[in-house]
């Protein structure tokens, strides 16, 4: 017997192969270079642009948008990549309804901002289309940096001590580069292998070499790294997660979404992944929103996403709540959970309504149940093992200006330091800042 | 809804509208889709002499210069005149005629600048009951080569000898059409008047190459590698002409010589600017060109109700209407101050009144941290160019100071009407004391 939405329990395949193609194709198709014109022509060219503060890379948009609207893509694109080394995975990745579009002065005129996300991939694809590395290396220094992860600030990091002259060596745990642009976000967003292809071209610079399958604590140590280096950089991210600390969490079926996004993206056959009929996700952010929506992909029959505050509280953007709720996924809000039931694999999750209360968030005594045979925890990820002798800011590595951590000659960024707001683009940015301030030290500036 | 009926030099058409002599008016074909479409006239496409017709290049004929969105604002071309048998064409327009005679059908022609030439021409159009000429003095390019077109329109002494040939050979009213290709349109414009024109049409093309490019290293549009200067014309040249119908309408010599504008008129907007102006009516080439004939029924309805909400029963109330205010700079009133005021609830922050002024004019706007643009009255010079490059209409107005405020720029208070002629700084004023 085939298998449907409508099978019970976890099964794969649920879809027919070409519901597989349809649903993951790319969420938003490139411009062509006609729509990109056209948008481009929209743009005001405004002074000291608000798009450019809120861009944490601060990437000089009016400018290459009207590269764009002059057709001179690859010169966009230089102007973009110069200030944000992945500014083809940020244009596909970045909340830009928060950022750059939000802040557009059409966004207040008319209430349809400059397309500056898509502008900017159709920039970005038409440069990687050509093969064009555009950037090369100054003179050799003479000195090497370690840099540990090789998601989005290790990677930043790395170019721009590369561009310096400096050899980097990044460490990593996973089996390949990318950190989270190759594990961690929906496959809709980056399809095509998007993010191994940016890791190959962003490598053209040369100086950089990278150790996969590394582990920081089990197969080197912040202090071996820097007995071995002349800087480090750690940009390993959160590899831990938040548990609920509930009662039936040992249940099977209850992962984390992580996990989840993770073999999504890992697969070669997507008919293979097994997934819920009845799915249940809980949290509020992007992490919640990715699993929840590639679970209705994959052909779950029903999707809630569940989170403690309300709509307007969520951390996901509206954009991604309507993404979510456009495919089909349910959200309810003001609802926490209180204990995961079932016999041996998980059955149904258990939720109290919460109210703002004197003290936060308070239960309610009002309670309700949901169907579930899959539970996803999107709640948060977490510094996995603190690195020894640095000081910490709550629960991520304490830094000061542009990533220096407590340890002379050790600097961090992206999510696993302290400050910034989790997004791809904050860590490019925080990973190419700590890269000038390395460069500086090294080379007897007045960092050093 | 207003009667746009118009009378133009006896020429009567139900409204001001009409197809410029061009491409769009060279075949019976288009001319009949035109009247159609609503079209108060047209004026055929210039008919040479007798015998075989001139020919066009066979590769492009026009280049365009655009705006954002890709808008087409100006357009030059290298066309002749009609490239068909005047045999073919002389029929057509007789058939034509038959079918519309509420409209105005005006022949457009271009001969040698000899008078058995005209002598001729003029007879052979006689029979097709046109309603009149116009004298096809300003085309620039492949014409004006062989000593026709803009090298007439060029020597006012021509103008005013092949004018005078037509009024003698020809019952039909005549229209010289004038090239703005001169340092000074009213000189041709005087000729015209003075060989006993009934009325100028202005203004043809602009002498142009609109674009080189850039691998050929050629102009465009590019015929086989090269490429030639021709007749620009389109939204982009309507300021020009507008200027050049002012300056006839109000020169002494030819005030009250019905014209015909001719210029980029795009929409209602644009024709009430040359009717204003002086023109009588107007004509219209690359609108037509760009969106099709259907652009004729916005043009008439935008006027319509423009006369309507100014109670103007006919077009005579607004032809010439703006041209006793068309005076020369030395008449401005020096005394006039206004200040540029910025409405902070239509500002969308773009910040382009800022750096306009901050950077090429007079520091006269402030930006404060979270981006309030304001005006520093001390610094305004109400030069108005915050206003023409703010993207919202009607967000930066043009404040009047009252008689008696005080200008913070120049703590004088505002007084009466005064000119240069009579300013102590200038020094012909002063020797005149």
């Amino acid at each position: 017997m085939t298998t449907s939405q409508l099978t019970p329990g976890i099964v794969p395949g649920r879809l027919k192969a070409d519901d597989y193609c349809t649903n993951f194709a790319d969420v938003a198709p490139p411009l062509d270079r006609h729509e990109a014109r056209v948008a481009a022509d929209r743009c005001y060219f405004c002074h000291d642009a608000p798009c450019v503060t809120a861009c944490p890379t601060a990437i000089d948009i009016p400018l290459f948008i009207r590269q764009i609207a002059t057709d001179t893509p690859v010169a966009a694109a230089k102007t973009i990549l110069a200030q944000n080394i992945l500014g083809g995975m940020c244009a596909r990745v970045c909340p830009t309804e928060n950022l750059c579009e939000g802040s557009c002065v059409r966004e207040t005129a008319e209430g349809k901002p400059v397309e500056i996300g898509a502008l900017q991939r159709f920039a970005t694809d038409t440069l990687m289309a050509s093969g064009i590395h555009p950037f090369t290396r100054a003179a050799a220094t003479g000195k090497s940096v370690a840099v540990v992860g090789a998601g989005p600030s290790g990677l930043a990091c790395a170019h721009r001590l590369a561009m310096l002259g400096h050899e980097v060596k990044i460490y990593d745990a996973q089996p390949k580069a990318g950190g989270l642009n190759e594990f961690g976000i929906a496959a809709y967003k980056a399809p095509g292998d998007f993010a191994a292809a940016e890791v190959a071209w962003l490598m053209k610079i040369g100086g950089i070499s990278v150790v996969t399958g590394w582990r920081l604590g089990r197969d080197g140590s912040v202090e071996s790294l820097a007995a071995d280096h002349d800087a480090v950089f750690l940009g390993m991210g959160l590899a831990g997660v938040n548990a609920l600390g509930l009662p039936g969490e040992a249940l099977a079926h209850v992962t984390p979404a992580t996990d989840f996004i993770h073999d999504l993206r890992q697969a070669t056959d997507l008919a293979s992944l097994p997934v819920g009929r009845d799915v249940v996700v809980i949290g509020g952010g992007m992490t919640a929103v990715d699993a929840a929506v590639q679970s209705r992909l994959l052909g779950a029959e029903n999707v809630t996403i569940v989170y403690r505050r309300s709509r307007g509280e969520m951390p996901a953007s509206w954009h991604e709540q309507d993404h979510a709720t456009a495919n089909g996924v349910r959200i309810i809000t003001n609802a926490a959970p209180v204990a995961l039931h079932g016999q041996g694999a998980l059955s149904e999750v258990e939720f109290a309504y919460t109210q703002a209360g004197a003290k936060g968030l308070e239960l309610t005594e009002q309670t309700f149940r949901l169907k579930a045979d899959q539970c996803f925890t999107a709640i948060g990820q977490t510094l996995s093992g603190q690195p020894e002798a640095l000081k910490l800011d709550g629960r991520k590595i304490a830094v000061t200006g542009p990533g220096r951590t407590s340890r002379a000659g050790v600097w961090a960024g992206g999510d696993c330091a302290a400050g910034g707001d989790d997004l791809t683009v904050t860590a490019v940015a925080e990973g190419r800042d700590a890269a000038l301030d390395i460069h500086a030290s090294l080379t007897g500036g007045a960092n050093g | 809804m207003a009667d746009l009926t118009t009378n133009f030099i006896g020429i009567k058409s139900p409204n001001p509208f009409w197809l410029a002599s061009a491409p769009p008016t060279d075949k019976e074909y288009n001319v009949r889709r035109a009247f159609e479409a609503g079209w108060g006239g047209v004026v055929w496409k210039t008919l040479g002499s007798e015998g075989p017709p001139v020919v066009n290049v066979n590769g492009p004929r026009y280049g365009a210069i655009y705006g954002a969105d890709r808008r087409l604002l100006g357009l030059n071309n290298i066309e002749l005149i009609t490239d068909r048998p005047l045999e073919v064409n002389l029929r057509e327009i007789k058939s034509v005629k038959r079918d519309y005679k509420d409209r105005a059908l005006i022949i457009s022609l271009m001969v040698p600048c000899d008078e058995d030439s005209w002598k001729d021409i003029l007879h052979r159009i006689e029979d097709t009951e046109a309603d009149g000429i116009e004298l096809n003095f300003g085309c620039p390019h492949g014409m004006a080569e062989r000593g026709m077109g803009s090298a007439v329109g060029q020597v006012p002494e021509y103008i005013e000898m092949v004018t005078r040939w037509c009024k003698q050979y020809s019952r039909m009213p005549v229209i010289v059409k004038l090239t703005p290709n001169i340092t000074d349109i009213r000189r041709p414009a005087e000729a015209a008047h003075r060989g006993g024109a009934d009325a100028v049409s202005l203004i043809n093309t602009i002498n142009s190459i609109t674009s080189v490019d850039l691998d050929l290293f050629a102009p465009e549009p590019t015929i086989d590698g090269k490429g030639t200067h021709g007749g620009y014309c389109g939204p982009a040249v309507k300021p020009i002409a507008l200027n050049m119908v002012a300056e006839i309408a109000r020169s002494p010599v030819t005030r009250g010589m019905p014209i015909s504008g001719i210029g980029g008129v795009t929409t209602w907007r644009d024709a009430a600017e040359f009717m204003a102006l002086g023109a009588g009516n107007v004509q219209v080439c690359t609108a037509a060109m760009t969106y099709g004939f259907k652009v004729v029924q916005e043009m008439i309805s935008g006027l319509s109700d423009y006369m309507d909400r100014k109670g103007f029963t006919s077009t005579d109330a607004l032809v010439g209407r703006a041209v006793p205010n068309v005076t020369d700079w030395q008449y401005l009133n020096l005394n006039y101050v206004t200040k540029a005021v910025i409405n902070q609830d239509d500002c969308i922050k773009c910040g382009r009144c800022y750096a306009a002024c901050e950077d090429t004019s007079h520091q006269a706007i402030a930006m404060s941290e979270d981006r309030i643009f304001t005006v520093k009255d001390e610094e305004c010079v109400a030069c108005n160019l915050c206003l023409d490059v703010c993207p919202v209409e009607g967000c930066i107005t043009m404040r009047e100071l009252g008689k008696g405020e005080v200008d913070p720029r120049t703590d004088r208070p505002v007084g009466d009407y005064a000119n240069w002629t009579t300013h102590p700084n200038n020094p012909s004023s002063q020797a005149a004391e």
